[in-house]
């Protein structure tokens, strides 16, 4: 049996009928299309489907989006925009912090809760926040870096960033069976 | 908390069984439910061990009560001779507390070692009790602080020992129409303790962990003492006579590495992908003494 839900996702309320045992991460995934939000692992171990629930980092693939009725969901999309990147966002792109990409909504997220609880954290601090996070390439080196550079980033008085002002080609990105040029 | 890693190999299937939720707002809504459904009914607290089991489907109940819509409780306060805790508050809020790093640092110190930041945010103190997997840390530090659960059902509350509470793996004291209302942990007993964890990696279950409370007399003399081990046998284990060894000592080395020797003997752990019997044995004993140390240490420097 379905059931109503509200949710107020990156600002906006939405309404929703789900059954009860839809979790959160595929709420915002298949109901609502935000696939920023990742499934890795599926059982509460990678933190590639972290979101803020009430402000708080969670791993949405551990709760049910019945729970979220009424609450308020922040995911990777709120975060920052393509055009306007977030500091931290910005620091994981200057400082490399990814390869493949896939665990970093999730570490952006999880950043992201650290710095609103500390923003000066130290090295031994941002590796515990990280703890719940789970990356297959970087070796983490250069995560840590990011995340030094975001709290940098995201002090008060520093200017802010847009995207234009970064070595960034503005084409847009084609699939390779859309490429006119012989592979 | 987390699906434990050896149960990733029978993860065919990521979607829990359907059932029926519900979302009491008051605790005799919540206990009135659960007699209802009888057998049939899971409690969900924070989620992060039994939402995985669902999805495992190693749990299947037809029935989900929900105790977050349920106000008051979750709190941490003092009350006559004794803290009391909320079942519902979160890891995070332990590990966050200044009143329990001043009143029973042992309970932050080990809500701190457990899982991941995003997982103890949602993370429960009644749940990770209540669950009573013999590889979660908080029954440890009610057995080692001598405890009392409140148990709430529909003839009202009970008050249950944590030595008593623990029965089996996944097996407590509460009957099928009754839940964990309160933590309560006496305050003058114990009065210091430390907990003291193996990982094998961050964020996985412990290879094994001890919890132990220590109270001094003005004389400097062990008067009281409760050690609980993590991981150690089919349930929480109270390590009894390392807990009399202990008392009428002043803690020294000596009798501090005799009494982890006994705790080493009366535990009972199994081998698994976390190591051998022999080897979580000798760990038990190492760190019994590192639990016992802190404890001993934290205990003189309230001295006079």
């Amino acid at each position: 049996m379905k059931v109503p839900i509200n949710v107020e996702v990156n600002g906006v309320k939405r309404d929703a009928e789900v059954e009860p045992r839809k979790l959160l991460v595929q709420f915002l995934r298949e109901n609502l299309g935000l696939t920023g939000t990742h499934v890795g692992c599926d059982t509460t171990n990678c933190g590639a489907c972290a979101v803020l629930l009430d402000g708080k980092a969670v791993k949405s693939c551990s709760v049910f989006a019945v729970q979220a009725d009424g609450r308020r969901v922040t995911t990777i999309e709120r975060i920052g925009t393509a055009e306007e990147l977030h500091p931290i966002q910005l620091a994981f792109w200057e400082k490399h912090g990814l390869q493949c990409g896939f665990c970093t909504p999730g570490m952006i997220i999880s950043t992201h809760f650290l710095l609103q609880q500390n923003p000066d954290p130290s090295e031994e601090e941002i590796r515990k926040a990280l703890s719940g996070n789970l990356c297959r390439c970087t070796g983490y080196t250069k995560i840590i870096e990011s995340v030094k550079y975001a709290a940098k980033l995201s002090k008060k008085g520093a200017a802010p960033i847009r995207r234009q002002q970064r070595r960034v080609s503005k084409t847009p990105y084609k699939k390779p069976s859309e490429s006119t040029h012989a592979l | 908390m987390c699906a434990p890693r050896a149960l990733l190999v029978l993860a065919g299937q990521m979607n829990p069984r359907p059932f029926e939720y519900h979302a009491p707002t008051t605790l005799k809504e919540a206990v009135s439910l659960l007699k209802r459904y009888k057998g049939e009914a899971k409690l969900l607290a924070g989620g992060q061990s039994l939402i995985p089991l669902m999805k495992l489907r190693i749990a299947a109940p037809a029935h989900l009560i929900d105790l977050n819509r349920v106000g008051s409780l979750a709190y941490i306060k003092k009350e006559d001779g004794h803290i009391a805790i909320g079942p519902l508050t979160r890891m995070a809020d332990l590990e966050a507390s200044q009143d329990l790093r001043r009143w029973c640092p042992i309970i932050p110190e080990c809500a701190t070692s457990i899982a991941d930041p995003l997982v103890r945010n949602l993370g429960t103190i009644g749940g990770n009790v209540s669950h009573a997997d013999p590889a979660n840390d908080m029954p440890a530090v009610m057995v080692a602080t001598g405890a009392e659960l409140v148990a709430a059902g529909p003839g009202g509350t009970r008050g249950i020992a944590a030595e008593e509470f623990f029965l089996d793996t996944f097996t407590t004291a509460l009957k099928e129409d009754e839940l964990l209302a309160e933590l309560r942990i006496p305050v003058a007993r114990y009065a210091d303790g430390a907990y003291a964890k193996l990982e094998r990696q961050a964020g996985d279950f412990g290879i094994v962990g001890v919890a132990a409370s220590v109270r001094l007399s003005g004389d400097g003399k062990c008067a009281g003492c409760g050690i609980g081990l993590t991981g150690a046998g089919p349930t929480v284990v109270k390590a009894r006579k390392a807990e009399v060894a202990l008392v009428g000592s002043k803690g020294d080395p000596g009798t501090v590495e005799m009494a982890s020797a006994l705790a080493s003997d009366e535990s009972s752990p199994v081998a698994d992908l976390r190591g051998s019997e022999e080897y979580k044995r000798e760990m038990v004993k190492v760190m019994t003494k590192r639990a016992l140390s802190s404890a001993v240490k934290r205990a003189r420097s309230r001295l006079p």
